[in-house]
């Protein structure tokens, strides 16, 4: 029989690590990710994990004893949020580079300056090239779930690459929810044991892990960890059918709402698809053919997957919780504008709308200001403004 | 030596065969080599010890010379040498 719990985000992450186990997580606290990393010590220190929890001095050491715990050949967590996602930053490539799976939850907060502790995209978004998977999830359900399902992809043989699942700042991080949970023997049993490949501490099989790499084979290896990153797709759809079996969910990378005849809709990330699902149902009452597009493995990039949901429609908007300040939108517009433009026969009109930075809370009334604009943008075919923000005071 | 492809190299840059920078021919970069004058050396052993490349070589207690594949030639070694027996002798290339 599996229980309901009510758990935060926050709560419900470390709940699945106290299910998977891990060998080592080294962690350092910060809101909004503290509660993970504070729940979970409390679970080692009851004796309910015999994980070996190392409490580091900063998230640069946090995600540098990751690598080091990693390449030695464990089962390697680790949790945090913006500030101190910006702190692991060379480690980070390092751990996608030494293809070390190591799995990390995500809280999604702003980047100073200035200083705010509530959720936007920012800190992930930055992280968008350092060469991890990235899931983004809409709820606890979701932050619970993939938690588990991040170790096998992390741990694939053909993929071997670094996760990180986020979750909203506060709104998802720190709201109560009800999680279904899964047995702790079943949990066991679909993560598996960790077989390390090549393990540093294996020590009849000596392994060199960081070597200097110049002009003769640096580019050789990056090419390998980008075709990893490209494989991994292929493999992560094949372990979303495995994961749904388990669990009777329906994952996929890309989630479609009411999409089958939609001529207009909203693509986003995270928490806010809840909201926009509200008012897709709202506007299908009055016969508007509103549809929403949810990313939720945001790298690798699903290409295919979105040329082909935005396929038959007439105006999309593409919601960014963060800026990239190159003078132009966010970073999920250039994306998706990527995957129209080189699969899609026909362009469809695409705006980008930035929103709800620093914690600034999206409504539906925001939602449906923007779907008017799709509505008239769908009529007369004509883009008036492609970067627009809304809810902020200009 | 033959490079490798992409698909058949270990991944994340590993290095699977322990004490291959043996292959690595270091002394390709010397400018100066070190030459030993074997009738003043009193096999003290200064430059063995002080070598940062391992490249002297001893046997039986007595050095014999240096491998060149390895040395850089830094000139450590005719530095530390108390009776100056070592010198420094231009590479011609």
């Amino acid at each position: 029989m599996s229980k309901i719990l009510p758990l935060t985000g926050d709560h419900a992450a470390s709940e699945s690590m106290r299910q998977i186990n891990p060998d080592v997580v080294a962690a350092y606290p910060i809101t909004p990710a503290t509660e993970i990393v504070m729940s979970f010590s409390q679970i080692v220190a009851n004796g309910l994990a015999d994980t070996e929890m190392v409490p580091v001095e900063s998230e640069h050491s946090a995600m540098s004893a990751c690598v080091g715990a990693s390449a030695s050949g464990v089962r390697t967590m680790t949790a945090t949020s913006s500030q101190g996602l910006a702190l692991m930053w060379e480690v980070l490539y390092i751990a996608a580079g030494m293809r070390l799976p190591i799995i990390m939850h995500c809280v999604n907060r702003a980047l100073s300056a200035p200083i705010n502790i509530h959720g936007d995209h920012s800190d992930g978004m930055g992280a968008r090239d350092t060469g991890w998977i990235q899931i983004y999830c809409e709820n606890a359900q979701e932050v619970y779930e993939m938690g588990i399902f991040a170790v096998r992809v992390a741990e694939h043989k053909d993929i071997m690459l670094p996760v990180m699942v986020n979750q909203d700042g506060f709104i998802t991080s720190h709201a109560i929810e009800g999680v279904k949970m899964f047995e702790d023997a079943d949990v066991k049993k679909f993560v598996g044991e960790y077989v390390p490949n090549m393990p540093l501490l294996d020590v009849k099989n000596p392994v060199t892990f960081g070597p200097i790499d110049l002009q003769d084979y640096y580019f050789e290896h990056k090419f390998q960890q980008a075709q990893a990153m490209r494989d991994s797709k292929k493999r992560i759809v094949e372990l979303f059918a495995e994961f749904n079996k388990f669990s009777g969910k329906k994952y996929e990378l890309v989630e479609q709402y009411k999409m089958e005849d939609a001529e207009i809709a909203i693509l986003a990330l995270s928490s806010t698809c809840g909201t926009t699902r509200v008012v897709v149902n709202e506007l299908r009452e009055k016969g508007i053919k509103a549809g929403m597009i949810k990313i939720r493995v945001f790298r690798p990039f699903p290409m295919d997957e979105v040329a082909a949901a935005c396929k038959n429609l007439k105006a999309l908007a593409v919601l960014d919780r963060a800026d990239t300040c190159s003078g132009e939108g966010g970073a999920v517009f250039g994306d998706v504008c990527t995957a129209i433009y080189n699969l899609n026969e026909k362009k469809v009109p695409a705006i980008n709308y930035v929103y709800g930075l620093g914690g600034r809370d999206i409504d539906e009334a925001q939602i449906k200001n923007i779907f008017n604009e799709l509505v008239d943008i769908a009529k007369t075919g004509q883009v008036k403004t492609v970067l627009n923000y809304s809810g902020v005071r200009i | 030596m033959e490079l490798k492809n992409s698909k058949d190299l270990p991944i994340g840059g590993k290095i699977l065969q322990a004490g291959n920078a043996q292959e690595y021919t270091t002394g390709e970069w010397r400018n100066e080599k070190p030459v030993l004058d074997k009738s003043k050396c009193i096999n003290c052993l200064f430059c063995w010890i002080y070598c940062p490349d391992s490249s002297v070589y001893v046997e039986e207690g007595k050095v014999t010379g240096f491998d060149y594949d390895h040395c850089k030639g830094c000139g450590i070694c005719a530095y530390m040498c108390p009776k100056k027996c070592i010198a420094m002798q231009k590479e011609e290339k």
